[in-house]
């Protein structure tokens, strides 16, 4: 019964980690990994897709290095990308702060946040980097929050006890990739990197096993054109937006590693899903996306809901007896500032119980009163004034006066393509790298470590990977046959789904799925919600496949076909989601299977059953996809039941 | 006719630079001017012999009507590498934009002054003109030649030419309006203009423009009404 | 809420548009502005018309992706506020409201309301960095910053690159977004080296793109959806002519 949806292969192994203490495998490995002669460096081509803060400081950093760096992005131009709207901060061991920071701290935090479902060798030379990175931004300019002697400024953010949070106010996200993007600028200006906007990447061009292209759509034109190389690189973001309603960007989507899965590329957890706690509320059908407030909030935030429910008095008239800070009441250490899915779980459990506020009764309040009373509001509008101005420009009320109103949105998917140790996924000469891959957050990614991650790959880890890989294959070109057959896929795709001429919008297609992943597959997944997803799912593909409308032609820019094309493939990976949370019996992260909790209603892993990453391999549509596992140890930090209590 | 034009001031910045820096000495010349006319108030004597003065000055280190001349020169330049920078800068801006907005586009900042700069800056290059040709060569002056220069004011805005005098008052006011914008980006453009230091530039630029407006409408209009004859 | 939108429609970037009229009805206020461009599009294709073209991505007003001149103001009414992040509850029922794109030679139409905005990413391509290659960089506090000038360089960085300057400028300049990231650099100590080099290629660039130039009229700062003071042209304008008329440019 339980393998009726998947089969098992063979089980992996992550080969390229060295073994010996664990400080020392990423020197080793730097040093083990061959070297290309720089002579030649020029003569290598890399193609790189996204211009995030992996992508981008991947092309900087190749281009730099001397590669001839190939380069696209579906936004016009790299500085759009959606790590420009990350806000809290990024991590780095720096112990500026003299609180008992280090290395093996963020290493052991960032391990234990990820409820013991990510490589530790990874987690470790993460938290190794996480300084330089910090280092290599500062001197490009980004002008971080300092304080008045001139030196950096940190903060405690998401969860830890110690503060090794840098920040550029609620702007961090937008100051490191204008960082990474104006360098990137610099090694196009000097020749090191072609860059094209607006252009989507649509195939991977595949030969003798290995990735040796992409075809690419310029967006603008319709163009259909092919670039080959001697290595791929992926990052192209998360897929978040497989729930239709998410923080994501209205573009970010799952294309380009998806249409990797399909030649073999692995998919490792998918169904790991960061549901962020502080997003503002739905307010009616025509909403599009849900906007993140920054987690910072809940730093001196109240959250509470009313002790009974159906209140609908106003909140300013609930006596404070009558009201439920249920985070400070279950988990008194820790309080409003448990981890991102506890919160998020909390909200929903409450709104379950119809305590919940707001229209529709999807909300819970975010209070400043206290806060406001403590320190005045000078200090709070210091602290969060920008905040407070964007919730109240959305949803019309001043939050200095009436509390926030939040609820959980799903904000970040921990999955993504399976990559080994230099983030070389299965597939030769295919690297993928930041959100697109899975590797280092497990199953629950902590607060400001996204940054921190993309901006290690792209700096730092993926040039030593990658070298390795260029320095040890001589390639020739790629054949006609190759780039052909890559062509005509895309051309045939683009085809079918214009002559469909059907009388559903892409978009609604993508809210109905969205809806399915919510429901089934969103906070709380239960064995029998899961399957009724994985009846709803193909039903709807197949109802996509014949009754989309899809306006306009393929020769000019196009919106819906570009829609359509995204859509298509969330469309399939959405069953996958379903496929993985369903074999996944335990609970952990961001994963929450209602069947696996303790009596107090906490996520409950199962150690002895699922210590491993679940990597998927693609067996055609409509066919069962296939399990590899890649088992999990944990020399240095033993797995413990998470506790917040 | 090609001239070599440094590229520094073939740029934007420096078009505009040029434009605060010859706009400066304008200003200082219409202070100067201004100081002058204000004699009319101490009777035709003072008046006229002041006038002369403008001929005399330097001598007898320098020749009769020397530093004048000099005087002039800076002038004139300043006037055509001003209208050069300003006409450069205005063709640029239209060939910027070749598709107009359908809507009327809305301006939320600053004040009226800053939209008159460049239809004033014209009708008042046409009345430096005719203020040239009426009391500097005199030719639509009804006194002209072979009368003093008070008696040439004296007549030219006289009661029953009231419409002169309302012409000049007019080109006068749009001067002011040049300057209370002028002054003020003159100093953004050459970026002395700071957070700190904006409210005072603004009250400069504004008691320069009011100095300089009222100073110059006072002459015409007390002849018109008959306070000085 | 009810509302006639007079859209322009340009099929292409050789085709001339014109302004379109489309009926909206039973808008929620709640709605952005992107999102009942959203609904009215829905309608279309139900319709089988070509829906509108608009850009837009992160719809929350970090990413300068979204445009659109609302009723002759870049980004409509609501100060300090991009597109996307406006909301329907600015507007009257029943309001007449025109929708324009950036209209400036440097970013030619596209398609309807769509602009290229190339000329902005040449511009920072031509000096707007800081040369600091991969794992050259020094330790992070070896350089304190002044928490005044890390503060305002924060504050010019926030320029998010919507070209929104250019399109309220009645010169169709880009002086605010060069002046912005010409302040940000050349503020930090880490910019110092390049920043006479810097400021003159990159207004070399800018007018090279056929931007117009700056008359300090201050139309940009206002319709700048970050705020983004104009003291940074004043900047631009000093370290410019410092680095030609001063000699400071290598």
């Amino acid at each position: 019964m339980v393998d009726a949806f998947y089969k098992s292969g063979e089980p992996i192994a992550d080969a390229k980690a060295p073994q010996g203490p664990i400080e020392q495998r990423w020197t080793t490995r730097k040093f083990e990994a061959k070297l290309v002669n720089p002579a030649n460096k020029r003569k290598k081509k890399i193609i790189i897709v996204g211009t995030g803060l992996a992508g981008g400081a991947a092309g900087a950093t190749l281009g730099e290095a001397g590669y001839h760096v190939v380069q696209f992005c579906f936004q016009d131009s790299p500085r759009r990308a959606h790590s420009i709207a990350a806000q809290g901060g990024i991590n780095a061991a720096k112990n500026y702060r003299n609180d008992g920071d280090s290395v093996h701290r963020l290493f052991y935090d960032t391990v234990k946040g990820g409820d013991f479902r990510a490589r530790e060798s990874n987690v470790h030379r993460l938290a190794e980097i996480s300084t330089q990175i910090i280092d290599q931004c500062v001197a490009q300019g980004v002008p971080f929050a300092r304080e008045y002697g001139g030196l950096l400024d940190n903060r405690s953010f998401g969860g830890t006890q110690v503060s090794r949070t840098f920040y550029a106010r609620g702007q961090t996200g937008q100051q490191l990739l204008l960082g990474a993007y104006q360098a990137l600028m610099r090694q196009v200006d000097a020749g090191n990197v072609e860059l094209y906007p607006r252009h989507e990447m649509l195939d991977l061009i595949m030969e003798d096993g290995r990735a040796r292209g992409v075809v690419v759509r310029n967006l603008l034109t319709g163009e259909i054109r092919h670039h080959t190389a001697d290595a791929v690189v992926l990052a192209s973001g998360g897929y978040g937006n497989v729930y239709f309603l998410s923080t994501n960007a209205m573009g970010s989507n799952v294309t380009a590693s998806w249409r990797a899965h399909r030649h073999g590329a692995y998919f490792a957890n998918p169904c790991y899903t960061q549901i962020h706690p502080t997003c503002i509320p739905v307010s009616g059908d025509h909403q599009s996306k849900l906007t993140l407030m920054s987690e910072s909030l809940r730093n001196d935030g109240r959250v509470w809901v009313p002790k009974k429910g159906g209140d609908t008095r106003r909140p300013a008239d609930i006596p404070e007896d009558e009201r439920d800070y249920y985070l400070e009441r279950i988990y008194p250490s820790f309080g409003n500032l448990v981890p991102r899915d506890i919160a998020s779980r909390a909200a929903k459990n409450v709104c379950d119980e119809g305590r919940g506020v707001g229209p529709g009764g999807l909300g819970v309040y975010l209070d400043f009163a206290d806060a406001i009373g403590r320190l005045g509001r000078k200090t709070v509008e210091a602290k969060y004034g920008n905040l407070f101005e964007m919730y109240e420009r959305i949803t019309g009320e001043n939050p200095y006066e009436t509390p926030m109103r939040i609820y959980p949105a799903v904000h970040y998917t921990m999955g993504g393509l399976w990559v080994d140790y230099d983030l070389q996924s299965n597939i030769p000469g295919l690297f993928v790298t930041g959100e697109a891959n899975f590797s280092d957050h497990g199953a629950n990614r902590l607060g400001a470590s996204a940054l921190m991650q993309g901006l290690a790959d792209g700096y730092f880890v993926l040039p030593t990977g990658l070298g390795d890989y260029i320095a040890r294959n001589n390639l020739g070109p790629v054949s006609e046959t190759a780039i052909a057959e890559a062509e005509t896929r895309v051309t045939e795709q683009i085809d079918r789904l214009l002559a469909i001429d059907g009388d559903r919008s892409v978009d609604s297609f993508h809210r109905e799925l969205g809806h399915i992943m919510w429901e089934y597959c969103g906070m709380e997944r239960t064995e029998e919600g899961l399957r009724k997803a994985l009846e709803l799912i193909p039903a709807l593909r197949a109802e996509f496949w014949s009754r989309v409308k899809v306006t306009g032609t393929d020769a000019e820019l196009n919106q819906q076909l570009e829609k359509a094309g995204r859509v298509a493939d969330f469309l399939e990976l959405g069953e996958l989601m379903v496929i993985d949370a369903l074999h996944r019996t335990e609970s952990c992260g961001g994963h929450f299977r209602a069947e696996s909790q303790d009596e107090d209603g906490e996520a409950k892993r199962d150690d002895e059953n699922f210590s491993y990453v679940a990597a998927w391999e693609w067996a055609g549509s409509d066919e069962q996809p296939i399990l590899h596992k890649e088992a999990l140890e944990f020399e240095y930090v033993h797995p413990t039941q998470r506790s917040y209590k | 006719m090609a001239i070599a034009i440094p590229k520094v001031y073939r740029s934007t910045v420096g078009k505009k630079a040029v434009m605060a820096v010859t706009g400066a000495i304008l200003v200082f010349f219409l202070l100067a001017h201004m100081i002058g006319n204000l004699k009319v108030f101490l009777g035709a004597d003072d008046f006229d012999h002041y006038s002369e003065w403008l001929r005399t000055m330097g001598e007898p280190a320098v020749p009769h009507r020397t530093l004048l001349t000099v005087l002039e020169i800076v002038l004139v330049v300043a006037v055509i590498l001003h209208m050069w920078s300003a006409t450069s800068l205005a063709l640029r801006a239209r060939r910027a934009r070749p598709v107009k907005y359908q809507s009327r586009k809305k301006s939320h900042a600053q004040g009226y002054a800053t939209h008159t700069m460049r239809y004033g800056g014209v009708i008042i290059l046409l009345f430096i003109v005719w203020h040239l040709l009426d009391l500097t060569f005199h030719v639509v002056n009804p006194k002209g030649d072979g009368y003093t220069p008070y008696e040439r004011v004296v007549a030219d805005f006289d009661a029953s030419r009231w419409y002169i005098t309302v012409w000049y008052v007019l080109a006068v006011v749009l001067v002011g309006l040049h300057l209370n914008h002028g002054v003020w980006s003159a100093f953004n453009t050459l970026g002395w203009r700071t957070p700190r230091n904006d409210r005072t530039l603004r009250g400069l630029a504004f008691a320069v423009a009011g100095v300089v407006t009222l100073g110059f409408i006072s002459v015409p209009l007390s002849v018109t009404f008959g306070w000085v004859s | 809420m009810k509302l006639t939108l007079r859209i322009w429609r340009q099929k292409g970037p050789g085709d001339k548009g014109a302004m379109v009229e489309y009926p909206v009805d039973g808008i929620s206020e709640d709605a952005s502005f992107l999102e009942m461009l959203d609904v009215l599009n829905e309608e279309l294709i139900a319709k089988g018309e070509e829906p509108v073209a608009f850009d837009h991505d992160c719809r929350e007003g970090i990413c300068g992706m979204c445009s659109l001149v609302i009723n002759g103001t870049p980004h409509g009414p609501e100060r300090n506020t991009t597109t996307c992040q406006l909301h329907m509850r600015k507007f009257r029922d029943g309001e007449v409201i025109d929708v324009e794109p950036w209209r400036a030679k440097a970013f030619p139409v596209v398609k309807d309301l769509v602009v290229d905005r190339g000329a902005f990413d040449r511009i920072i391509k031509s000096g707007g960095f800081i040369s600091a290659p991969t794992g050259t960089a020094p330790e992070a506090h070896s350089t304190p910053v002044p928490k005044p000038d890390a503060d305002r360089a924060f504050e010019a960085a926030e320029c998010i690159g919507c070209g929104a300057c250019v399109a309220a400028c009645p010169n169709g300049s880009a002086s605010l977004f060069l002046g912005a990231k010409v302040t940000h650099l050349g503020l930090m100590p880490q910019g110092q080296p390049e920043r006479w080099d810097r400021v003159v290629s990159m207004l070399e660039t800018h007018d090279a793109e056929g931007f117009g130039g700056c008359t300090n009229t201050g139309e940009c700062t206002v319709a700048c959806p970050k705020g983004i003071p104009l003291d940074v042209i004043g900047r631009l304008n000093h370290d410019y002519i410092k680095a030609t008329a001063g000699g400071r440019k290598q």
